[in-house]
């Protein structure tokens, strides 16, 4: 996909202004907020659930080496196959491949956001091979050539009245003149196209929420069971997963899914979470022939050891964007490649480079909200900061943004002349605010000012006032 | 070099690794697999265990029935069908709990044995275990219940015996580790909890998405 991230100020412009966009966001604030919280507040152990789900994953990934050959050799003793990639390009490189080799019309695909970060839909058509998503929010954006504009919900960003004329567009075999107003009536429609393209079908695809290294399962949660239904039909299974997937044991897998569901979409539980262990046994009357599992690292082994290491912790619950208040603005689109919201902002410049996602870890109030709600207590604040120091240090901010800081940071070293320069400065602003005490232009205040005017200062400095009221206290009372 | 020892020489140089005791806190953890924290919620004595598994599975949009034993089973199947106005016809594998049940007491009732082709209304399975604490089914693959029942039928039946309600996900795992062997799992382990839905249209929830539409549980015994 066509990276955007760069131009992420003008996608923001464009966000904001775009009333269908606006309608379909307020559905991310009314619809996850009080559900995450209301589940969360009736598990007494979630706090201390939290803490063992960050001591699991710092486990894994402090040993992320050994688990991994040991997830491999299990994967193999099950009868399926690893395929390392280290790049995006590997990963699409083996999953042609395997189409090739087996002679691969139609891919189902249960959802994947590896599958958007390795850009595998356009692989597969490249090659001939016609790819399906099948996840009802997936599909409905697939028919619209565009990406998710949420992790766990890929078509918030549109309304039911949207998907009508998409399903009404592409779905050309059915009546013209069918009723398709309702919800319901999509839902049902979407079904039953799919459910042919299930069993036409000859290789599926699922992401991974965890990799087990105990037994060399992968696990998928989902709510449709389109996932299962991915994996048992075709003849070959394929799963693609990044390495930080991967948990010790189902012990810690069952420790992390009491997070997830929680936090995602205010669920005890999702309603299918499935383990996969290889291919079809002697006996089994359905399933798989073949398991692969796609092991994509594509910069990921790069974050261990860093500030960013702690990211890797991050299981894909969306929490973070749902309380965002920066996404509940401008969406997930704007940020202009796979991964929206605080995670993305964090996440995107550490997989494409902060001269391309430099501008997102600056798109944030840092209000908080996303690190008191992450199941994995990531600092995602602290790591924006980090980002925007990097930034600082490879001169990659704009010219004015560089010199103002410098200038700041000259007088901040400098307490005395800070404090001069702000007492002449202060009372001048004042007799400047006119007689509404306001600004609507300042030079260098520009982006403030072409939208609402900026109070001006009450006159006197805040170490003024405090030295004031200081005073006032020594004075006897008579 | 491979791409496999490409990403592992890479995590090990990033994580500075090298030392033994990596290896052994890795081996302890894989062997002792320790039980985490479990909630207190599904921590009940039998009778109230059941009642929570059955309260967590309809809060989820199940529907649940409780049986006195197996010999109850082809009454209570008919009967279902019929309040929903389906045909007497299921589809199921071989288990031989279910098998055990006297099917002669519902002549009309048509049984298909074998995997789901996507044209059955109903299917039945028998669950391996069920968790208390969040109202889940727990089946695995094989031929006595084959996966594909657990998705393609527009209803899904599911019995489970009332001595396999566990309080917690982990007492399931357990035992499954008991039945297949350390590190050793079916096929596919499928846990489920209500019926198919889907938030994806303006997040309104809505039942039967790619899965069943109605899940109906059957607790026999206990």
């Amino acid at each position: 996909m066509q990276i955007t991230s760069p131009t992420f100020k003008a996608n923001s412009v464009k966000a904001l202004s775009d009333a269908q966009l606006q309608k379909a966001l307020g559905n991310v604030r009314a619809g996850f907020i009080d559900k995450r919280k209301k589940a969360v507040d009736a598990l007494p152990e979630f706090e201390a659930l939290r803490e063992n789900g960050k001591a699991i994953k710092d486990h894994a990934l402090a040993h992320l080496d050994l688990y991994l050959e040991n997830y491999e050799a299990q994967v193999k003793a099950a009868g399926g196959h690893v395929h390392w990639a280290q790049t995006a390009e590997d990963a699409r490189n083996i999953i042609l491949d395997l189409c090739a080799s087996r002679g691969v019309k139609t891919v189902t695909k249960g959802k994947s956001m590896i599958s958007e970060e390795i850009a595998l839909n356009d692989a597969l058509e490249a090659a001939g091979v016609r790819p399906v998503e099948t996840d009802l929010g997936e599909y409905i954006i697939q028919l619209r050539g565009e990406h998710p504009s949420h992790i766990i919900a890929p078509a918030v960003h549109l309304n039911k009245e949207q998907i009508e004329a998409d399903f009404r567009r592409v779905h050309t075999h059915l009546p013209a003149d069918r009723e398709l107003v309702e919800h319901e009536k999509l839902l049902t429609e979407a079904r039953a196209v799919l459910r042919a393209e299930y069993f036409k079908a000859d290789l599926g695809i699922t992401g991974a929420n965890f990799l087990v290294a105990e037994t060399g399962s992968s696990i998928i949660v989902t709510n449709e069971g389109n996932g299962d239904l991915t994996q048992i039909l075709p003849r070959v299974h394929v799963v693609i997963a990044s390495i930080e997937k991967i948990v010790p044991t189902l012990e810690d897998a069952a420790q992390i899914l009491r997070l997830l569901a929680r936090s995602a979409t205010g669920q005890d539980m999702s309603v299918y979470t499935t383990v996969s262990t290889g291919g079809r046994r002697e006996g089994d009357p359905d399933g798989p022939d073949e398991y692969h599992v796609v092991l994509l690292d594509n910069g990921r082994s790069s974050m261990l050891g860093t500030e960013f290491q702690e990211m890797l912790r991050c299981i894909r619950c969306g929490a973070c964007m749902n309380h965002c208040p920066v996404y509940h603005a401008v969406g997930g689109h704007a940020y202009g490649w796979v991964y929206p919201g605080p995670m993305g902002a964090v996440l995107t410049p550490s997989l494409i480079g902060v001269d391309k996602g430099g501008h997102l870890p600056n798109a944030s109030t840092f209000c908080g909200r996303c690190e008191n709600v992450c199941p994995m207590k990531i600092p995602l604040p602290k790591m924006m900061r980090h980002w925007r120091e990097r930034e600082f240090e490879r001169g990659l901010n704009p010219a004015a943004a560089r010199y103002g800081l410098k200038t700041w940071a000259f007088f901040a070293k400098r307490p005395s002349l800070y404090r001069f320069f702000a007492s002449l400065g202060i009372p001048a602003l004042s007799a400047f605010g006119g007689a509404k005490h306001r600004f609507s232009w300042l030079p260098f205040a520009g982006g403030w000012t072409k939208h609402r005017e900026l109070p001006a200062p009450e006159g006197r400095t805040f170490l003024q006032q405090w030295a004031q009221r200081e005073a006032k206290k020594q004075e006897p009372v008579r | 070099m491979s791409g496999r020892d490409a990403i592992l020489n890479k995590v090990r140089a990033s994580l500075g690794a090298g030392n033994a005791n990596r290896a052994d806190a890795v081996r302890d953890r894989l062997s002792g697999a320790p039980r985490g924290l479990i909630p207190v919620r599904g921590q009940l004595p039998d009778a109230a265990r059941i009642d929570l598994f059955a309260y967590q599975a309809e809060k989820v949009h199940a529907t649940t029935e409780r049986l006195a034993s197996y010999a109850d089973l082809p009454a209570a199947i008919a009967a279902y069908l019929r309040s929903k106005n389906l045909p007497a016809s299921i589809r199921m594998g071989d288990d031989p709990r279910l098998n055990g049940a006297d099917w002669s007491t519902q002549p009309a009732l048509e049984i298909l044995r074998g995997p789901s082709d996507g044209n059955d209304e109903t299917g039945l399975s028998h669950a391996f275990g069920a968790v208390a604490e969040t109202g889940t089914l727990v089946l695995h693959s094989g031929g006595d219940n084959p996966t594909t029942v657990n998705f393609l039928p527009e209803h899904h039946l599911v019995v489970v015996d009332a001595r396999d309600v566990a309080g917690d996900l982990e007492t399931v795992l357990a035992r499954i580790r008991d039945k297949f062997g350390k590190g050793q799992m079916p096929r596919t382990l499928n846990m489920i909890t209500g019926p198919s839905r889907s938030g994806d249209i303006e997040q309104k929830m809505l039942l039967g998405a790619h899965g069943p539409r109605a899940l109906h549980i059957m607790v026999v015994g206990g």
